[in-house]
């Protein structure tokens, strides 16, 4: 196959950036996304160019460190999938590819298609946990978890924290995101009694950093590698209600 | 070198608990006056950080990745063992230790992995308070699967995702630890050394990977939770960014490297499409609990799967092992699948490939469970090779998974350098020769909640570490040596890209070191491998400058560190004439093609010891004494 590729280059993050065409010449359709671009580069390096910067790890779809927007489209055109496990058989040959970094307030540009997705973390730390300090749990089967609640709470766990949800977002909202973690734990009778306060605090610090707010437009849940339903913002929101018309005390009190 | 196990005496079940009791204690008030610095952020090193700073020490963590949950523990499938006996099956902690000293083939240390099984149980019990959504049966009890090299049904699973699961509930736990401010977190930093001042680790030199700034980071002690080497291969299901930096780095400063050829090379992985190939994908060994491994019965049979009929298929597994059939341990699986490939009987393209056959799986309990069970993994294989998994079968074969070896460690999981601690796959004490299933994630969690917070208290109590400045001359020095190395890449600008040396490596450390070794094959490679370093140091080309986020150059350094210690890996597996876990010498078999181990000559742990002369490192022996179980030849039939 051959392609020709427009991709976002920017040297650092107060530089200017720009798209820069590539030919994309001797392209297997077995690749995938990623290597494509490792055989760019590959070759942008044998000409004396810089690289193309891009996150990736796992290449197995897991470890949410890869992005791009691939033709304006949050890990490309194919349902369910992250950009490391985009084969290239999804596009023909002669295709133009427009290749950009996750574009939202929250996340500023590192460089080229590289951003800075720590925000996501700080959301977690906010609230996003259970508070089992090392050694102090019971038996594993001391408490009984029905099955479809498990695998509600799994459905939601699943989120790999690409922040594709945020790219796709015509708001930057990153309520996919937290509202995964509030469903996830706020399902689990563990979760029960941090569950007010962890609403309270995730959702006051995606508003802290800069993510805008949902307006239910459902790009996120089709963006989504794994799928998640925004079902789960509704839960937030619930959740998230009744936390700010808790008093803190209260709310404290109310969860046990 | 001494190399001082320090088991502690008495029965083995008693081992640990007298250990902790003898240990000394830091008192609450004194804890939060020593630093600790942990390297790594997956399931050991995010554990460790976590509860030093739960139990009041101030932590410092560092990973290279952008957030502490991307470390590649969060890929691991298939599921976590405990000695639970929640089945009812016969298990217990003795027979999960049992199963663990002889599936890694009589090569690690009875004490070490006694005090693992004992803790497997407690990991569980951890997991679920944090919230990790392990799989349930319909009235709400945890539900289990088998694995590889055991008879009892004892791996605990998230679907397919264990790994992510139980790395996130660690994350979260680091997070809330962030948050208070007991750990401060270092994302997108590396570390490139370690700093030794008075034969004690007090930290390390780090490079912010986003500025380029390289800074010196001191402590009272230093925690690598770096992972595994299996990128040295090129060609691994290890994650692009795994490297052995920081435990190369620190074995050049004094750690002794133990046992580094122990390689495992996991029988179900996803075959090599192409040349451009950058990394394996594993299908996890949980499929071997219903998939039927076989191949045709003749070399050279073209016919797609479904045309081949019953009677000229060849269940090699099942006919070879007939008590642990597709669920024997996985060297005996990847040797297996390699010795039927050998033989011309390989499918897919190149002949390099196996089946794993769900049809029977799916007739006996419905499309809807493998669905249940398998869904995710099934999904992932369609999307890399556009088969449907539930109307042919899968095509699987070896690949690179996980090491064994690492840095040595005594029973405080502490290295030859009094204050560098080194947990889970980064260290090499558990799994011997050859690691089980769903052990991986129970050591990395073992050593960081539960291990390494006991005893790096007692290191503290007992080593009075004094404060070190910034300004201290060796610290200095380590610091221009990283800036000149950092110099030195950057400045050859040759004529080769940093990844067409690394897949040479990977194709010499494959080809000779890999499922099967021999003495011609590795004297080969150690004299290729020299050539190669050389020429790396001679003609490689980084582009860019060091004050940048520099992918190229964060490569090379790692390049230029599996250049070394791909060299070692083969003087080791020379060293060792003998054949065990995944460690085979074909010079060293026995009639019907297995292993043959000589307890007598290499019943020990090699530890070698870096001499400043890459080609004459020194050996050091650990013997290896197995009072509880019984020293036998391995089988499975």
């Amino acid at each position: 196959m051959n392609l020709t590729l427009h991709v976002w280059r920017q040297a650092g993050p107060d530089a200017p950036g720009r798209m820069v065409r590539y030919e994309a010449a001797d392209i297997s359709p077995d690749m995938s996304f990623l290597e494509m671009l490792d055989v760019v580069n590959e070759r942008l390096m044998q000409t004396g160019d810089s690289p193309i910067a891009f996150d990736h790890d796992c290449r197995e779809g897991i470890c949410g460190s890869c992005s791009l927007m691939i033709n304006g489209v949050a890990h490309g055109p194919n349902p369910g999938t992250a950009t490391c496990q985009l084969h290239m058989r999804s596009f023909a040959d002669g295709d133009e590819i427009h290749i950009e970094p996750w574009r939202a307030r929250a996340f500023p540009v590192v460089r080229d298609l590289v951003v800075d997705r720590a925000a996501l973390d700080r959301i977690i730390a906010a609230g996003g946990f259970v508070s089992a300090a090392t050694g102090s749990a019971p038996d594993g089967n001391a408490t009984l978890i029905p099955k479809d609640t498990v695998d509600t709470a799994m459905d939601a766990a699943q989120c790999i924290g690409c922040g594709a949800c945020v790219a796709a977002c015509p708001n930057g909202s990153a309520s996919l995101f937290t509202a995964a973690k509030i469903t996830h734990l706020g399902l689990l009778p563990q979760g029960q009694p941090e569950r007010l306060q962890r609403a309270r605090r995730m959702v006051e610090r995606m508003d802290i950093e800069g993510f805008g707010g949902c307006t239910l437009y459902g790009e996120c849940q089709e963006a989504c590698p794994k799928m998640i339903s925004i079902d789960t913002i509704t839960r937030m929101n619930r959740d998230f209600l009744r936390a700010s018309m808790t008093p803190v005390r209260a709310a404290v009190a109310e969860s046990d | 070198m001494e190399l001082r196990s320090r088991v502690p005496g008495g029965p083995i079940e008693r081992k640990w608990d007298t250990h902790r009791f003898e240990m000394k204690l830091v008192n609450p008030a004194n804890k939060r006056k020593h630093t600790v610095i942990v390297v790594g952020s997956g399931l050991a090193g995010g554990a460790a950080a976590a509860s030093m700073s739960e139990l009041g020490y101030q932590v410092k963590c560092f990973c290279f990745q952008d957030s502490p949950r991307r470390a590649h523990s969060i890929a691991a499938q298939g599921g976590i063992n405990a000695a639970k006996n929640y089945r009812n099956d016969g298990d217990s902690i003795y027979r999960l230790f049992y199963d663990t000293v002889k599936g890694g083939d009589f090569r690690s240390r009875e004490a070490n992995v006694y005090r693992l099984a004992q803790i497997s149980v407690e990991i569980i019990d951890q997991c679920v308070a944090q919230g990790v959504p392990f799989a349930r049966e319909y009235g709400g009890l945890l539900a289990n699967r088998s694995f590889g090299g055991a008879q009892v049904s004892r791996t605990f699973y998230a679907r397919g995702q264990t790994g992510q699961q139980l790395l996130l509930g660690c994350y979260q736990a680091l997070e809330k630890e962030v948050a208070r401010g007991g750990v401060t977190m270092f994302p997108r930093t590396e570390m490139l050394d370690l700093i030794v001042i008075e034969g004690r680790a007090r930290g390390i030199v780090a490079r912010d990977l986003v500025t380029g700034r390289v800074s010196t980071h001191l402590a009272d002690a230093v925690v690598l939770g770096t992972g595994g080497y299996g990128n040295v291969f090129y060609l691994s299901t290890n994650a692009k960014g795994s490297n052995a930096t920081a435990i190369w780095r620190a074995h050049k400063r004094g750690a002794a490297f133990a046992n580094p050829c122990y390689t495992q090379i996991h029988p179900t992985c996803i075959p090599v499409s192409g040349e451009y190939q950058s990394k394996l994908t594993l299908m996890s060994e949980s499929l071997r609990n219903d998939g039927r491994v076989w191949v045709p019965l003749r070399g050279g049979d073209r016919r797609p799967p479904g045309e081949v009929p019953e009677a000229e298929r060849d269940y090699y597994l099942e006919r070879r092992y007939p008590s642990f059939g597709n669920l024997v341990p996985r060297d005996v699986a990847s040797r297996a699948a390699k010795s039927v490939c050998d033989e011309g009987r390989g499918v897919g393209p190149g002949g390099l490939g196996v089946y794993l056959d769900f049809a029977d799986a799916i007739r006996r309990v419905g499309a809807g469970t493998i669905r249940e069970r398998y869904g995710n993994l099934f999904e992932m294989y369609q999307r890399i090779t556009d088969e449907n998994p539930y109307e042919v079968p899968m095509r699987i074969f070896p690949a690179v998974h996980y090491t064994m070896g690492g840095l040595w460690v005594d029973y405080n999981l502490m290295s030859t350098i009094p204050g560098l601690h080194v947990i889970g796959e980064a260290n090499f004490s558990d799994h011997g020769a050859n690691r089980l299933g769903a052990s991986a994630l129970m050591q990395g969690l073992a050593d960081g909640y539960f291990i390494v917070p006991s005893t790096i208290s007692d290191y503290l109590a007992s080593a009075h570490p004094t404060p070190v400045d910034p300004s201290h001359p060796e610290c200095r020095r380590v610091e221009a040596e990283v800036a000149e190395r950092t110099r030195r890449l950057l400045a050859i600008r040759g004529k080769r890209t940093v990844d067409s040396f690394h897949r040479e490596l990977g194709s010499i450390m494959w080809d000779k070191c890999g499922m099967a070794r021999n003495a011609a094959g590795l004297n080969e490679a150690l004299r290729r491998i020299p050539e190669l370093r050389e020429e790396f140091w001679r003609n490689l080309n980084v582009p860019g400058s060091d004050a940048e986020l520099n992918q190229a150059l964060e490569k090379a350094g790692r390049v230029a560190d599996f250049l070394e210690l791909g060299e070692l890996i083969c003087r080791d597996a020379l060293h060792r004439e003998e054949s065990c876990g995944g460690h085979f010498r074909e010079e060293y078999q026995t009639e019907d093609g297995e292993a043959r181990r000589d307890d007598a000559r290499f019943g020990y742990v090699a530890a070698w010891e870096y001499t400043g002369d890459l080609a004459a490192p020194r050996l050091g022996k650990e013997p290896l004494e197995f009072e509880y179980v019984h020293l036998a030849q391995r089988s499975y039939k």
